[in-house]
């Protein structure tokens, strides 16, 4: 509880660590998988509820900043335990053009395997993962579930994977 | 990645900015905002009111954060503000700031584009000049900029505000907190 507070909740996956894969609802009658993704780097973003406030102003400023991890190579997704009818209206409403999984069924069970549980609210943290086209997480960063993390951090793990990537090619 | 780099401005003011007062000022007050943005309205005579109070000791400067999906006027509201500088200097640039916070509430088309004319033809901007602009989208790539830098600066939401290049963590909203955020790096610039 109080590590959760300080924003380094226990369990939260680290870089270096392979990503869980998952298969989740994106619409009433959609599924995604982790999996299907492979060779792409993603970005997985975890929050606690739809139409929160906090929240609303979190995913809409990744909605503005989509454009920008596109060109770092990178696709957005959001993740909650909010049913996928719920994730349909929040992201109609906010005009939301990446995917929001429902983590609804077994409830919690992705922000679980990712260590971003919240079993006193039975919601998540407000995590962020970067992984890589190899399923490796490269970057994760957990804020307090009141503070929208912005946008920083995830550019700055892009722009090194990409700055990496070209060391290697040379 | 630390939290110390995640809230500090970048990139640094400079001579691409619009700004209003000397650039040898104790205090530069930044702030990414947007001009549908009803936060940022509510934090416009905020900002008047510390110009006022500071004087000379403050250099104000404004940088665009429109959340566009959001905000279906935001981003060319920050095109026509960008036109009216490019074309008919700082001080027009800053009457059209006014005029577009000024009249962001007075109704729901207050800032399409027949109403941002209007406002920067009254700023002194040609209007013409200003409507082909806006068809063009020539100011898109410097609004983006300016965005990009404010998300690169830890800007999640508006308006943010930086003090001398440290985000300003406190509530705008309270006089006292902002003009005493003010005051103390007044003193550690000395």
């Amino acid at each position: 509880m109080t590590e959760a507070t300080h924003g380094k909740p226990r369990n939260l996956l680290q870089p270096g660590e392979r990503a869980p894969d998952f298969t989740l609802p994106a619409t009433p009658d959609q599924y995604l998988s982790l999996s299907e993704l492979r060779g792409k780097t993603v970005i997985l973003a975890f929050y606690p509820s739809d139409w929160s406030p906090v929240c609303g102003d979190q995913m809409a400023l990744y909605n503005e900043i989509l454009p920008e991890f596109h060109k770092l190579g990178a696709e957005m997704i959001g993740l909650s335990v909010d049913g996928a009818w719920c994730h349909a209206a929040f992201a109609e409403a906010r005009r939301l053009h990446f995917p929001l999984l429902a983590d609804f069924e077994p409830k919690g069970a992705v922000a679980r395997a990712y260590g971003v549980y919240r079993q006193e609210d039975g919601t998540s943290e407000r995590a962020l993962f970067v992984i890589d086209g190899e399923g490796l997480v490269r970057w994760s960063y957990c804020s307090p579930v009141g503070v929208n993390p912005g946008a920083d951090g995830i550019l700055g793990a892009l722009e090194a994977m990409n700055a990496d990537s070209l060391v290697r090619i040379s | 990645m630390n939290m110390t780099q995640l809230s500090a401005l970048r990139p640094p003011v400079s001579f691409v900015d619009h700004t209003m007062g000397s650039a040898d000022a104790p205090i530069t007050l930044v702030e990414y905002g947007d001009f549908q943005c009803p936060y940022c309205y509510r934090a416009h005579p905020v900002v008047t009111r510390l110009q006022k109070k500071f004087g000379s000791r403050l250099r104000f400067v404004f940088r665009n954060f429109p959340l566009s999906e959001l905000h279906p006027h935001a981003a060319h509201a920050a095109e026509a503000a960008e036109s009216v500088g490019a074309h008919a200097g700082e001080a027009a640039y800053w009457k059209m700031h006014h005029a577009i916070f000024e009249h962001q509430q007075d109704s729901d088309d207050a800032l399409d584009d027949e109403h941002l004319v209007r406002y920067a033809a009254d700023a002194g901007a040609d209007s013409a000049q200003v409507r082909s602009d806006l068809a063009s989208g020539i100011h898109r790539a410097r609004v983006r900029s300016d965005f990009l830098s404010g998300a690169r600066s830890g800007v999640n939401g508006t308006p943010t505000f930086f003090i001398n290049g440290a985000r300003f963590e406190g509530d705008w909203t309270s006089p006292s907190e902002f003009a005493s955020a003010l005051d103390d790096a007044a003193k550690v610039a000395v």
